[in-house]
């Protein structure tokens, strides 16, 4: 009771004391205010990158495996790469034998000129896929039909193309009936896609025309293409299993014996964005040890104005243990005016960046636009406002605490 | 109230010499009597004044507060001493600059174990007591002298004390406002206040009841202030001075 109270007044008198030397503090609490302003700024930025690559990245796929076929270091020049493509059997073998794939999807890229009766354009990204593949990118088919199976098996010469290609071959009606040449073959466009945003953010600056054709008829387009499997997982966290699974299956499938190296590789998703939370807890951690330095700093200001505020105050404590203050209470005391002055410095800090992070977020061209600072990160740095306060007070208050009353009352 | 001390020795270091500041005091102080503890400078006064305020313990001997042995205390024992039984009463007041007349009674409560609900109550009554119930909320430096010493007063009287241990009380004031101060003293005492006071003025040392004389750390005379030889030769020639300066006047 006694000792709440008591905390209660020193706070008060903390911040009175801080009322009556408005500048003196305010230029103590730089360091501190500098230090968690930065800090909370840092961990508000990285959170809201973070935020919007994690997100582009699952709804890209957590769940995803991209298999591809490769000639291993060793067998360069004696094996050939027509032998390690992936080939449509591995595919169903892949398909049939994995528990943990919920279901896959061939695809295989080519560029083509791209005609339309109005525009051409050249270099245009052809995708060949499986009717999975939709489903597996989650993409959105926002006017007419996906591409179906049949489509693929009578190597039909219909195509999806995505929304910014109508604009751009300048098709009418959503181009859905129209038709369009594929190096001067001629497709039907069944479907519009959405264009996915991904492409934009990771510094292509445009989104681009794009052509989708069933996975089969784009072997009508080049004789040879690089064919890819896209799976899909049943839960990200079967990443290592599934990984484990699709090895054996190809192994035995391509009778690898014990010792020779895989002749296919995969990359899982999930691990890319493992590396990204990684990489933002490590960019977090390098700005936590910076500021750390400079709270430091402003720690040592601290220490340094409590020194100068005890010997200022000598009388005082003499008063105050003449009257009966216990050398424990007088610790106490001076411990809580250098919290107080950290906290409230802290607080300063906090509201320094929450503005910053209002003003930045509400600027025009901001790519990120939902930055916030964390209340882990709240309650972090005040307490460590409060552990600065604690360890540099320390010593002042030991001083104070440990005055003699009959000299410190003698104190000019 | 009583306050006996016995045999209280105080040896201070300096380099190498060992300087005794008091060399054998026995005292004794009833309740409700009106003191004043008079000497030179280094007659030891200021290091009695301090041991019978729990600021400092002696070398040797023993001093018995209450039937407490405080020669014997650690210090944080002796702090709630001070806090309970002990009122200070400081030459240059030490009221806090930044605080109100009201808070800086309230100090010495903040430090008790008792009081905590009635504190801001218990200060006002202190304030009024001493004549500065519409002062309440000035700071020292909208007071006058006179005033700050009366705050001083309110706040040494505020934890109801044996003792009130006043250290030149009247020394940063003028002859009118001491006398005030003194009359104040004198109330106190009439309401059965044991009054400590150290003093090195003869005329103020006449309000006390009984005065106390030391030189070289030992007690030189001890008696009623009617019956104290140098304070009666004191008045005397004071009154003499007086009748002359009459005479001349006239």
């Amino acid at each position: 009771m006694i000792f709440i109270r008591l905390l209660f007044q020193t706070v008060f008198f903390a911040l009175a004391q801080l009322h009556a030397n408005k500048i003196r503090s305010a230029l103590t609490m730089l360091g501190i205010v500098i230090g968690v302003g930065s800090i909370t700024l840092v961990i508000a930025a990285v959170g809201g990158l973070n935020n919007l690559v994690l997100s582009e990245f699952e709804s890209f796929g957590a769940r995803k495996i991209e298999i591809w076929g490769t000639v291993p270091e060793s067998r360069r020049g004696t094996m050939s790469w027509d032998d390690a493509k992936l080939k449509r059997d591995e595919a169903d073998v892949l398909r049939e034998h994995c528990d943990t794939i919920e279901t896959l999807a061939m695809h295989t890229n080519l560029n083509a000129r791209v005609r339309s009766e109005r525009r051409s354009l050249s270099g245009v990204t052809v995708i060949g896929h499986e009717p999975e593949w939709i489903f597996v990118n989650d993409r959105e088919v926002i006017h007419g039909r996906p591409l179906k199976k049949v489509d693929g098996y009578e190597q039909l010469q219909v195509c999806l193309i995505n929304d910014f290609a109508i604009d751009e071959l300048l098709l009418d009606n959503n181009g859905i009936g129209e038709y369009i040449y594929i190096d001067e073959r001629r497709f039907m466009v069944v479907g519009v896609l959405k264009t996915s945003q991904l492409g934009a953010m990771f510094g292509a600056d445009t989104a681009r025309s794009e052509v989708y054709v069933p996975y089969q008829t784009a072997y009508k387009l080049r004789n040879w293409l690089w064919p890819q499997v896209t799976a899909m997982m049943t839960s990200p966290d079967v990443s290592e299993e599934a990984k484990q699974e699709i090895r054996f299956v190809l192994r035995k499938h391509r009778q690898l014996k014990p010792g020779e190296e895989d002749t296919f590789d995969m990359f899982v998703f999930e691990q890319f964005i493992e590396q990204m939370r990684g990489l933002a807890a490590s960019l977090t951690t390098i700005a936590g040890v910076l500021v750390g330095i400079s709270m430091v700093v402003g720690g040592v200001g601290i220490m340094n104005i409590m020194l100068v505020s005890v010997s200022e105050r000598t009388r005082e404590i003499g008063l105050r243990k003449a009257v009966g203050a216990k050398p424990g209470v007088i610790l106490l005391q001076f411990l809580v005016e250098a919290m107080t002055l950290c906290v409230v410095g802290g607080v300063i800090g906090l509201t320094f960046s929450q503005s910053i992070i209002v003003i930045a977020t509400s600027l025009e061209g901001m790519p990120i636009k939902e930055m916030e600072i964390p209340p882990w990160a709240i309650i972090l740095s005040l307490a460590f406002c409060a552990a600065v306060g604690v360890l540099f007070g320390m010593w002042p208050a030991v001083k104070a605490a440990s005055l003699d009353p009959i000299e410190a009352l003698r104190h000019e | 109230m009583t306050l006996r001390v016995k045999g209280l020795r105080k040896i201070y270091r300096m380099g190498n010499e060992r300087v005794h500041a008091l060399a054998g005091v026995d005292l004794e102080i009833a309740g409700n009597e009106f003191v004043a503890i008079m000497g030179a400078s280094g007659s030891g006064k200021s290091t009695l004044m301090n041991i019978l305020g729990c600021l400092d313990r002696p070398t040797a001997g023993a001093y018995e507060l209450n039937d407490r042995p405080t020669h014997k205390m650690r210090s944080g024992l002796l702090a709630q001493i001070r806090n309970e039984e002990i009122g200070f009463v400081f030459q240059s007041f030490e009221l806090l600059p930044r605080a109100s007349a009201l808070k800086n009674v309230q100090l010495p409560l903040q430090y008790s174990r008792h009081y905590f609900t009635s504190s801001r109550s218990r200060a006002k009554m202190a304030l009024e007591r001493v004549g500065l119930g519409d002062r309440m909320g000035h700071k020292p430096n909208q007071m006058s002298g006179g005033q700050r010493q009366r705050v001083a007063i309110a706040r040494a009287l505020v934890n109801r004390p044996s003792i009130l241990l006043a250290d030149e009380p009247t020394g940063n004031l003028d002859s009118s406002t001491s006398n005030d101060i003194l009359k104040l003293f004198h109330e106190l005492h009439d309401e059965g206040q044991t009054i400590i006071m150290v003093t090195h003025e003869e005329d103020v040392a006449g309000h006390a009841d009984r005065i106390i004389r030391l030189r070289d750390g030992k007690v030189m005379s001890d008696c009623s202030t009617s019956d104290d030889p140098i304070h009666r030769a004191y008045m005397q020639r004071a009154a003499e001075v007086m009748a002359h300066r009459a005479e001349a006047g006239t």
